[in-house]
Parts: structure tokens; C-alpha cells; sequence
């Protein structure tokens, strides 16, 4: 206990302390002291050398979003910091917890613009829950607690531990006495019970109902609750971009996803609903398209556990700031036992229900959605991709699917079928493009036994593949690469044909035979060119012990239907392109 | 747009100045002015920020969200008291001098230099009646001027305080009870 430390040991404790297995950085400079310290604790602490600092961001983040845990990332001070920032932001956006830490100058030379000097704490303030700039060794054991405290509960987010070099190398007697001083950090978890009775005398009543599952179901472990909730109240549940896999979609109350390529019966839903009860969800813009014509005859029940998310976009009725799992928790015991008392509920919501799925057989989604005339003479379209891949992850089960920004990122939320909670791994907030690789290393490692597989654009997986080689080199063999290939930064390239007149500026796209790149990295490379060859190439990816790229060069100018363009009401869709119709 | 008066208690540590500020500037609006000192709490800053916000409870919402924020009002329609303190260095030649001393004694402000041309003017006062006095001695030619920014705060009982939220540190609170 009273043995002494060096500042990078007492780092090194700290992280074993809280439970932390694995980090994901990239050494240098201002950070060796830790570097030099790690190599001590290796049986306990697996270090994983990335490629980039930005992949070990993501890594990190894939790690914590498939686990619920703390994800660690490091880099050195300087553009080792900076490279850190973009999955910082991401983290952020996405409640995300993971801590990075970074080396810095000595603290005698701070601010002066020594060698790979940056201010870090500064620029990354608005993008952490916190930050901290450590310069006595004797701070580290409290720091440390704090953070990952902070990182890992209420909204969880992104922390950042900035640690002078000398404050790594000074010797001390660590006091890990630690009392945690926060006045001002007080996360409310547990619901306000009278706001529950009131939202609860909403929805008893309501005609037409309907539940939104965001990434707080998640999150929070509230999956079996809500399925409780919505069984028992039988009201139709929908589930955001990050809630996917908060209500399983073979439920009978299960409608699908909103938004932007949200589908049609789920959008108009919203905006016939009277009662919208979001549990978890934040109101995002690419969920409520113009937020003024939003849910325009809705009493609004919103279940967040930040407060200042309540009544951002969207004007709420009844306000619970609480944690998704207690609050339905709290829904379930405040229900009035009697079931004549839900006679009324049950009725209107069966109706609604009929209703939507009138307006669903109308629009149908899903793969049949798709089937029509433009894809016919195709030879590779992008759906029959989805179509195959569902098929082998449904009989095979044990996957992990994460998906990078843009057209392929918006299919796999349609087209794949999701039941389980952190299956579907994506960047929503931020729309990280080069997220998916890096996050594939660290979904991996937290999940050896599953198979994990990157579905990402030709685009999004230049920006980071050089982690294939860090994939290697840990001995990863459960990451399948399925790049939806087709020479464009499609998704914006969709919005030039769609509202500027093809203008196609900056979007054509070439990249090298990503078959090939996946061989040079010591991965199997395939590709695949016809509609023929694809389920072929997902037997031999399982085939294969090791990870693999399949290359599909998928029909070039594809669209993701439905959309809602920017700022129109979620009911104003696009169904297809309008020199089709 | 609205002037709002936001009061804020604060942990005193290291950055948090620059935490609130940054979060101001992410939206676009200006600081009018923004005063920092202790509070009655040790540990416990208290800052008074003036500024022209619309949407104020989304801000106020947002500063709840740092980790050093205990509490935040917005006390721009409650009974206030609210002072200022403006040092000028003005323009004072002999001949002028009997007029400034005058006025100075008409708006209550304190001569607390005198050079060879110049007086320095301690002014203290509401900030209503700070810029006033500034506007009736700006003629005189100022020479050097520097406000404090407004400091606020609720009369009567009602309290501002940030004790409770010390004193729960390992409690239950309820952040914002008034969500609720």
C-alpha cells in the first residue's frame, strides 16, 4: 500500500483498479514513461499497437459500444493527440464511454511551444464529458477514479486524462484512499414516480400510441423491460439507428426505423400518433426531419437521463429524467394491476396497429421493397448483398455487424434483420466515416467468439484500413470485411443526383483492388462482381480462419430509398428516384 | 433578443471558467460581461454572466451538463440587486476639476486619484446608473476605463446558494428537481 510508484505505474494500477483489460494506443515521446511502466502489468493490461491514433479512438469506442464497458485509447502528446480527436467527437455524439489518455510536455515547459506541444485539455473541451491536465504524480490515483467514474455513468462519454511527462516519471507513495469529491456531478437514475403516473394516465388513454426504443435501452440493459412494457401495454415500438437491436424486429409489435431512410408507415405513424413516448432516444435531427412539423398531434412523454436533452428539439408533455432501465422498471410497478384497466388501451392500440400495418403491406420494406425495375438489369445490386448477408447471419447467429457512414451504413439498418442488443454497431451522431475498421478490431477483441462483420463503403474504408494490419498482428481472425463498392462517396453523390442536378463534385471515387490490399495485409481477399458469386464469398469469408475482404463492386448509382430530403416534414419521403417514376 | 442575467455557482477547479465560456461561444452569442469572485461557500465560485440569449433554459440546461456546475439561474425577471464598478481615469485639467468633483458627488462616486491632469473615479452603483454617470463624464474625455461587469443577486430569502450541493457530495440529489 505504501510501496512506491512512479507517476506511469500508479496510472497503470489505476486503470487495473477500474476493471480495465485492454487499451488501444499508439506510443511516442511525451508518453514512454507509461509505455515503459506497461510492459510490467502486460499480463493484466493487453496494449494493442494501432496504426493511427484515430483507429485506436475507434477501437476503443468498438470495444466499449459492443460491451458497456470503459474503452481505453492513448496517444503521445501533439498530433498523437490531435489524431485522437475525431473518435473523441465521435464518443461524444454517441454517449460512448472511453477514456483517452495522453502524454504531454514537461510541465516546466507547458504553453511554451516545446516539441509536439498541443493543448489538448483546450481543444478537446467541448468534445469530453471532462478533461483533466495532470502534473503531479500525486494527483493520478484520484484523477483516474474520477474519470472513469464520470466516463462511465449517468450519459456516459468520453473523458480525457492529458499526463505531463514528468508527472509519469516522479516517484511517489500513491494514496489510494480515494473519496470522490463531485458536487456538481449528481446523474439522476431513479424517475420521478409522479411524472410516471402522469405519463402513465397518458397512455392508458391514448388512441393512437407509440413507443421510441433509443440507444438509453441499450445502454442502460432496459431490452427485457421494454419488451415487458411494450407486451403489456401492446403499443407498437419503434427503434432509432441506435436503438436497433433494443426490440427484437420479429415482434409482432415491432414496426422499424424513422428518420431520413426511415420507412414510410413507421414516419407516418409519427405523425399521426397522439401519444410518443421515447425511451432513450434524443430527438435527433435525422429522426425528426423539420422538428416544427414534427409528431404535430402528439402528447410527447421523453425518458432521458440528461436533462438537457428533454425538450431540445422536440416539446415534451411529461419530462422523466431518469435511467431508461428504472424508469420502465418503475412504468412496470406503477401499472394498475387490474387488466380491465388496459381493456381501453389494448383496443386502440390493435387498431392503430392494423393501421400501420395497412400502411406497411402498402410500402413494404425490407427486400421486396427493393425488387423493381431499376435493379433488374443490374448486375450487382447493392441489396442482394444485404439479402445474403442476413441470410448467413441468421443461420449462423454469433455476430457482431458494425457499419461505417453513408449509403451501405443506411441498408444494413434497413435490410438486415436485428434482435439482439449490441449487434449493430454504427456512428450515428458525429456520421464518423473510418469508424468501421478500427471499431471491428476493438468489437474483436471484447468478442472473440463472435464473428464480426465491417460493412462499409469503398470511401469510409480508405480512410482507415491501415488497421487490417493491427488486426493481424493481435492475431484477430473473426473480423470479415464486406466493402459495398461502388466508386463513389454515395451517399452524397445521391444527394447531387437527387437535388443538384448531378452535379457530381468531389464524388467519383477509384481505390485499389481491395482484394489485392487485403492480400498484401496478410488477409484473404475476394471479389465479387455478379449477384451470383455472393453467397459463394460469405460461405468462404466463414470459411476462412482469418479475416477476409470481400470486394463488391456493387451497381455504381443506387440509391437508399425511402428518403426524407433535409428539413421536410418526416412524411414528405422520396420513394424513388424521379427519373424512374 | 433578451439580455439575460444568469447566475452561476461553480466548483473552483482548474479550466472551469473556461468550460462555461466555451459553451457560450459554441452557440455564437456574446458575453456582455461576465463576473468571477468566491462565494460564501469555500471552494465555490460564484459568476454573474449577462447576456443576450432567446432560448436561455437550454443554455441554462447545458451548463448542468459540466461536471463543475452546482447550480445555474436565470434571474433576469426576479427582484434583484445588481451593482457594478466602473475605475475611469479621466481628463482633468484644474479648470475642469470643480465640475467633476460636482458630479461625482451627485451620482455618490469617489475621487480616488488625482494627477496633474487627470482624476481617477471609483463609481459604483447599479449598472443602470454606472453608464449613466460614464455618459455624463465622457465629454471630459476618458482616458482609461475599466467595468467590472454586473454581480447579481435575489432579494429576500429566497437563496442562492451552493451549501446543499457540498454537503450531499456522496448523496442522492436531485440534480434538477425542477424537471421533475
Amino acid at each position: 500500500m505504501s510501496e512506491k510508484r512512479t507517476g506511469a505505474q500508479v496510472m497503470c494500477e489505476a486503470l487495473i483498479r477500474n476493471g480495465v483489460e485492454v487499451m488501444f494506443g499508439i506510443p511516442g515521446g511525451a508518453i514512454m514513461p507509461f509505455y515503459y511502466a506497461m510492459w510490467e502489468y502486460r499480463d493484466k493490461l493487453r496494449h494493442v499497437l494501432c496504426r493511427h491514433e484515430q483507429g485506436a479512438g475507434h477501437a476503443a469506442e468498438g470495444y466499449a459500444r459492443a460491451t458497456g464497458r470503459l474503452g481505453v485509447c492513448i496517444g503521445t502528446s501533439g498530433p498523437g493527440a490531435t489524431n485522437l480527436v475525431t473518435a473523441i467527437a465521435d464518443a461524444m455524439m454517441d454517449s460512448t464511454p472511453i477514456l483517452a489518455i495522453t502524454g504531454q510536455v514537461g510541465s516546466h515547459v507547458l504553453g511554451k511551444d516545446a516539441f509536439q506541444e498541443t493543448d489538448i485539455t483546450g481543444i478537446t473541451m467541448p468534445i469530453t464529458k471532462h478533461n483533466y491536465l495532470v502534473k503531479r504524480a500525486e494527483d493520478l490515483p484520484y484523477v483516474f477514479e474520477e474519470a472513469i467514474y464520470i466516463a462511465t455513468t449517468g450519459r456516459p462519454g468520453p473523458v480525457l486524462i492529458d499526463v505531463t511527462k514528468d508527472a509519469q516519471q516522479a516517484t511517489i507513495v500513491p494514496n489510494w484512499d480515494i473519496k470522490l469529491d463531485l458536487p456538481g456531478y449528481k446523474p439522476n437514475y431513479r424517475p420521478n414516480l409522479k411524472q410516471i403516473r402522469e405519463a402513465i394516465k397518458l397512455l392508458l388513454h391514448a388512441k393512437k400510441p407509440l413507443i421510441i426504443a433509443g440507444h438509453g435501452i441499450i445502454m442502460s440493459g432496459a431490452v427485457e423491460e421494454l419488451r415487458a412494457f411494450a407486451e403489456r401495454t401492446r403499443i407498437p415500438v419503434i427503434t432509432t439507428l441506435h436503438g436497433i437491436g433494443a426490440f427484437p424486429e420479429d415482434h409482432p409489435l415491432s414496426i422499424g426505423m424513422p428518420g431520413m431512410h426511415g420507412w414510410v408507415h413507421v414516419n407516418r405513424a409519427i405523425q399521426e400518433c397522439d401519444v410518443l413516448f421515447n425511451i432513450g432516444g434524443r430527438f435527433d435531427d435525422r429522426v425528426t426531419g423539420k422538428a416544427s412539423t414534427f409528431a404535430p398531434n402528439a402528447k410527447v412523454i421523453h425518458v432521458d437521463i440528461d436533462p438537457s436533452e428533454i425538450g431540445k428539439n422536440v416539446r415534451v408533455t411529461v419530462p422523466i429524467v431518469a435511467d431508461a432501465r428504472l424508469a420502465l422498471q418503475a412504468f412496470l410497478d406503477e401499472f394498475p394491476a387490474d387488466r380491465e384497466a388496459f381493456a381501453e388501451l389494448h383496443g386502440h392500440a390493435s387498431d392503430w396497429m392494423e393501421h400501420i400495418r395497412e400502411m406497411q403491406a402498402k410500402h413494404q420494406p425490407k427486400q421486396q421493397y427493393l425488387n423493381r425495375t431499376e435493379t433488374e438489369n443490374m448486375s450487382l445490386p447493392p441489396h442482394d448483398v444485404y439479402a445474403a448477408l442476413t441470410k448467413a447471419l441468421n443461420s449462423r447467429g454469433n455476430y457482431r455487424v458494425v457499419t461505417d457512414v453513408g449509403q451501405h451504413q443506411m441498408w444494413a439498418a434497413q435490410l438486415i434483420d436485428w434482435y439482439r442488443p449490441r449487434t449493430h454497431i454504427t456512428s450515428g451522431g458525429a456520421g464518423t466515416m473510418g469508424f468501421a475498421v478500427p471499431a471491428a478490431l476493438g468489437i474483436a477483441i471484447a468478442h472473440p467468439n463472435d464473428t464480426v462483420w465491417v460493412i462499409c463503403g469503398d470511401g469510409g474504408f480508405q480512410m482507415t484500413n491501415q488497421e487490417m494490419a493491427t488486426i493481424v498482428q493481435e492475431g484477430i481472425k473473426n473480423v470479415k470485411v464486406a466493402v459495398i463498392n461502388n466508386g463513389y462517396l454515395g451517399m452524397v453523390r445521391q444527394w447531387q443526383e437527387l437535388f443538384e442536378n448531378k452535379r457530381y463534385s468531389g464524388t467519383p471515387l477509384s481505390g485499389p483492388d481491395f482484394a489485392k490490399l487485403a492480400e498484401a495485409y496478410y488477409w484473404k481477399g475476394i471479389t465479387v462482381e455478379h449477384t451470383s458469386q455472393v453467397e459463394a464469398a460469405i460461405e468462404e469469408a466463414y470459411a476462412t480462419d482469418g479475416p477476409v475482404l470481400i470486394d463488391f463492386r456493387v451497381e455504381r448509382e443506387v440509391n437508399v430509398f425511402p428518403m426524407v430530403p433535409q428539413n421536410k416534414s418526416i412524411d414528405e419521403m422520396i420513394l424513388e428516384s424521379p427519373h424512374n417514376s | 433578443m433578451k439580455k439575460h442575467t444568469i447566475v452561476a455557482l461553480v466548483h473552483d477547479r482548474p479550466g472551469v471558467l473556461s468550460r462555461v465560456v466555451g459553451l457560450i461561444r459554441r452557440r455564437g452569442f456574446n458575453i456582455e460581461s461576465l463576473a468571477v469572485g468566491h462565494s460564501e461557500t469555500p471552494g465555490v465560485s460564484r459568476m454573474t454572466i449577462v447576456v443576450e440569449w432567446e432560448d436561455v433554459e437550454q443554455v441554462v440546461k447545458q451548463l448542468y451538463r459540466l461536471i463543475e456546475v452546482l447550480k445555474v439561474s436565470d434571474v433576469t425577471n426576479d427582484p434583484t440587486v445588481e451593482r457594478e464598478m466602473a475605475l475611469m481615469k479621466l481628463h482633468a485639467p484644474p479648470a475642469k476639476r470643480p465640475e467633476i468633483v460636482a458630479l461625482t458627488e451627485v451620482f455618490d462616486a469617489k475621487i480616488v486619484d488625482v494627477g496633474a491632469n487627470t482624476m481617477v473615479i471609483e463609481m459604483t452603483g447599479s449598472p443602470a446608473k454606472v453608464q449613466n454617470f460614464v455618459d455624463v463624464v465622457r465629454p471630459y474625455g476618458i482616458k482609461e476605463m475599466m467595468r467590472t461587469g454586473r454581480i447579481a443577486m435575489v432579494r429576500g430569502a429566497r437563496g442562492h446558494t451552493a451549501e446543499e450541493y457540498v454537503e450531499s457530495a456522496n448523496g442522492h440529489a436531485e440534480r434538477v428537481p425542477a424537471m421533475n
